[in-house]
């Protein structure tokens, strides 16, 4: 497969301009003339869709929840980073690039990041005119905070709902298309494959999740916005619902699929209470403005903690390790995600973690709420105080918080050009389902932004070159043969799953693959762990496809045959994340390979082998994958040994 | 602790439904509502019967996507949260809970606990936005907004849309989540361009879907699980009526 990622030729702030000038239009009398399919709902899909509706194109959108205002877009809290630089504190385009590609341990585009730092200003603008309410200063200003990796505050916030608020404004500009006739809504609709033909993606083939009903759409292009993938470790931050489906089977249809092993463990997550336990919660990145993170100095100190015979607020000030702090004086609490989660997990492995099982470090607001007061306290975070009690049954105003590190986000996705294309012309992804912005880590509030960047300002120019080239007429109808010998493999999977009537539900079978994930190709791998991992998802695919249990029909509501067919991705992906984290022979970001690491055990890259995009190419059933590579090129950063101290 | 359940079962929208008794022996009083209907349903697939229906996605509060019934009050016992965010410490040992759909003709029920939202989304549709193409926008501080005002519009933003707020009222009015719109856009300056507007075509909607009328009992903030308040239904008033007064007439 041969890899172009169409970078334009020029100097980094003029090239996004150029290309600008360079794609194709297409005329306005002409764009009612294309169909495009956008799947999933949340920030890059519901801006991407009302957008190209706006521009006069026809729209099908297409979640699987039932409305699209529920995408979990929708749980991001803290923010979303634009270089406005209304602070004066010294932000700038070029510096948010800079940070976002350390954040990202060099492993993104220099192109691609510079665009996303050049449209972030637009985005706030937009927001804005929708009537997104930001959090404002007295005076009627925008108000800002800091984040991770940065030490600027460029982080625009709306209290602790920040995604809520910009998935409303996304989903509001959405509906007014809905009303206009432009986008047509498919709520509870699941994309189970992608039709290609000629070598270009011509449309999509579904199943509605009320009736079961398989349906074939036709659309001159198809846009995946359909997230990530983290819920292949069971427990994370994501919604239940979260699953790589439409990405995976596009990668079986040729798609090629990018660094599958760069995931972001998010280090404030409230600690597993149990066994039963479904879904991880965040705790908002911002909270590391206010609150620090400590553990016991002593492990006896640890192991009274656990037993419940000592409170942490009786623990001495001296007997305390503010352990970020301690190792990163510059970035303190603020450093990025991949280095404050791995710093817990060293802490907890020492056996200086607390909570009943060990696995948790404290996140202490007594010093702010000495210094600022309870109410200030509660006016920047009131909402995430009171989520944390609901969940926990404690007092965060009274004991510090308990948080341990949970899957997050997945940097990896669908690979990509500048133009956001897959390598399946007409196919592009967007948001979190492509790979192309954050490298092996992701600064906080740059989901957000990079979501509503492809979706407002980079796709509704590039998808007009790609369609204009094409012709209205290069477009295929549902009754097609290829299109039907969709509908027949998709309808054979889903009465395979059904008639497997095995003895284990999904959710075992799904824990059991999410357990074999964390322990070997989560916060820290080696090659030996990997090898057992891929041995251990290899016998739990051929467990699930002779023994899973799912009770009901295929034309029905059943849940637990959604759920099947996800996991059965999910598998699949595994054994590639795991084969993507052996090929990778460096530490980088949030993939940290215990066998390379520093003297004082921080990521250690090699640029001289690795600086480069790894785009797997699928090759059949049961075969292995072929590893392709696109070169990283630097031409305007330095690539430097990350450094937080 | 043990809990006996009794729960809504309904096999599709046109099905007569009944409720159905369970009993779980091993909850965990650290477990979420939910959680406790996935031990549930693991049991029912092991016994080979059809595990529960329900809606559910987020499990964090804030997509709006669970909506359970529960003992009579929507999302259950406790205010200010939505299903999810419910733990069994909030109930004893032994108790038997009794968990329904949202019930409203509004909000047909597809299958089980699972009911059909739509309705809300044709209500946004029909003027629940600003009308604003992308790009066109001005510099974000260039429309300055007062702190108090971007709090109180944020405070009507809040709402997720779970529909809670019809459940809970005895109309099944939609007035609570048409009114945090509303009034969201209505204290913005940028909402202000098509106040009038919006306030006709979102209640000729709501109107149109069946919902019922508001009596103004309060049960539907006190149940929301963002806890909207009801000035912004005053708020709603104000703003029909002096469409009304002012503008044509607009109808659906």
């Amino acid at each position: 497969m041969k890899l172009e990622s169409k970078i334009p030729e020029g100097p980094l702030a003029e090239k996004w301009a150029r290309q600008k000038f360079a794609l194709k239009l297409v005329n306005p009398a002409n764009k009612r003339k294309y169909d495009i399919i956008v799947v999933g709902t949340g920030l890059a899909g519901a801006s991407a869709a009302a957008s190209l509706a706006e521009l006069g194109y026809n729209v099908k959108a297409f979640c699987f929840q039932d409305s699209p205002r529920r995408a979990h877009s929708i749980a991001a809290q803290g923010g979303i980073n634009a270089a406005k630089n209304y602070q004066n504190d010294g932000d700038s385009v070029f510096r948010l690039f800079y940070d976002t590609i350390k954040g990202g341990d060099y492993r993104a585009r220099e192109g691609n990041v510079h665009r996303l730092a050049e449209v972030s200003v637009n985005i706030i603008d937009q927001c804005v005119a929708q009537g997104v309410p930001f959090a404002r200063e007295y005076g009627g200003t925008l108000a800002n905070r800091s984040f991770g990796g940065a030490q600027v505050s460029r982080t625009f916030y709306a209290r602790g709902q920040t995604g809520q608020q910009l998935l409303l404004g996304a989903y509001s500009a959405l509906s007014r298309q809905v009303a206009n006739g432009k986008v047509k809504l498919y709520p509870r609709t699941e994309m189970l494959d992608l039709v290609v033909q000629d070598g270009k993606a011509r449309g999509i083939v579904t199943r509605n999740l009320i009736t079961g009903k398989i349906e074939s759409h036709s659309g001159h292009a198809v846009l995946l916005c359909t997230g990530g993938y983290g819920n292949v470790f069971y427990l994370s931050t994501n919604a239940m619902g979260s699953n790589v489906t439409a990405a995976w089977r596009a990668h079986k249809k040729g798609a090629a699929f990018a660094n599958p092993c760069f995931t972001q463990i998010h280090p404030t997550c409230i600690p597993v209470s149990g066994h039963y336990q479904s879904k991880l919660t965040l705790m908002s990145e911002s909270l590391r403005n206010d609150g620090r993170v400590w553990a016991p100095k002593a492990k006896e100190d640890a192991e009274k903690i656990q037993k419940g015979q000592m409170k942490p607020t009786d623990l001495a000030e001296a007997d305390r390790d503010y352990f970020l702090e301690r190792k990163y004086p510059a970035f303190g609490n603020l450093v990025p995600r991949d280095v404050a989660s791995r710093n817990a997990k060293y802490v907890c492995d020492e056996g200086r973690g607390v909570s009943k099982t060990g696995l948790a470090v404290y996140l202490d607001f007594a010093d702010a709420i000495k210094r600022d007061g309870q109410k200030t306290i509660e006016a920047k975070y009131g909402n995430l105080f009171e989520m944390y009690e609901k969940i926990t049954g404690e007092n965060p105003y009274e004991l510090p918080m308990m948080i341990y590190p949970a899957v997050h986000y997945t940097m990896g996705g669908l690979w990509v050009d500048y133009n956001l294309m897959t390598s399946i012309p007409g196919l592009y992804a967007l948001g979190e389902a492509n790979f192309s912005d954050h490298g092996a880590n992701r600064l906080g509030a740059s989901a957000l932004m990079q979501g509503l960047a492809d979706g407002y300002f980079v796709i509704p120019y590039t998808v007009g070159d790609y369609l204009a080239t094409i012709g209205p007429a290069d477009k295929i109808p549902v009754d097609a043969p290829v299109f039907k010998e969709a509908e027949e493999k998709v309808t054979a999977q889903i009465n395979q799953l059904i008639s497997i009537k095995g003895e284990r539900p999904v959710d075992e079978l799904h824990k059991e693959l999410g357990h074999i994930m964390w322990e070997y190709c989560g916060m820290s791998r080696n090659a030996e762990g990997l090898q057992i991992a891929k041995q251990k998802i290899q016998a739990l695919k051929k467990e699930f496809w002779s023994n899973v249990k799912i009770m009901g029909g295929p034309e029905e509501m059943n849940q637990a045959l959604e759920q099947a067919s996800r996991v059965a991705d999910f598998i699949e992906l595994g054994e590639l994340m795991v084969d993507d984290a052996l090929n990778r022979d460096e530490s980088c970001g949030g993939h940290f390979r215990e066998e390379y690491q520093t003297p004082d055990g921080e990521a250690l890259r090699d640029d001289a082998n690795y600086a480069y995009v790894a785009a797997w190419e699928f090759q059949g059933e049961n075969k292995p994958e072929l590893l392709n590579k696109e070169v990283l090129e630097f031409e305007n950063v330095k690539l430097t040994q990350r450094s937080y101290k | 602790m043990k809990i006996n359940l009794k729960v809504w079962r309904q096999k599709s929208s046109n099905a007569t439904g009944k409720l159905v008794e369970y009993q779980l022996d091993n909850v965990s009083e650290d477990m979420s509502f939910l959680e406790m209907f996935d031990v549930l349903n693991d049991s029912l697939t092991r016994k080979g019967e059809d595990p529960v229906t329900f809606d559910h996605d987020c499990r964090e509060g804030i997509c709006g996507m669970c909506s359970m019934y529960i003992n009579g009050r929507a999302h259950g016992p406790q205010t200010g949260a939505t299903t999810c965010q419910l733990h069994m410490r909030s109930f004893n040992d032994g108790d038997t809970i009794v968990v329904e759909p949202w019930r409203a003709r509004a909000f047909p029920v597809i299958k089980d606990l699972m009911v059909d939202r739509t309705a809300f989304d044709r209500v946004i549709q029909s003027g629940g936005y600003v009308s604003v193409n992308t790009g066109s926008a001005p510099d974000a501080n260039e429309i300055l907004i007062p702190r108090s005002i971007a709090d109180e519009a944020m405070d009507a933003a809040a709402c997720i849309g779970c529909g809670a707020c019809v459940a809970a009222c005895k109309n099944a009015s939609a007035m609570l989540f048409v009114s945090a719109k509303i009034s969201q856009l209505a204290i913005l300056p940028q909402g202000k361009a098509e106040h009038k507007e919006r306030a006709e075509r979102m209640v000729a909607q709501m109107d149109s879907e069946g919902f019922g009328a508001c009596s103004f009992t309060g049960a539907c903030s006190v149940e929301c699980p963002k806890s909207i308040s009801l000035d912004h239904i005053a708020r709603l008033n104000r703003e029909y009526l002096g469409a009304q007064l002012t503008t044509e007439n607009v109808q659906g």
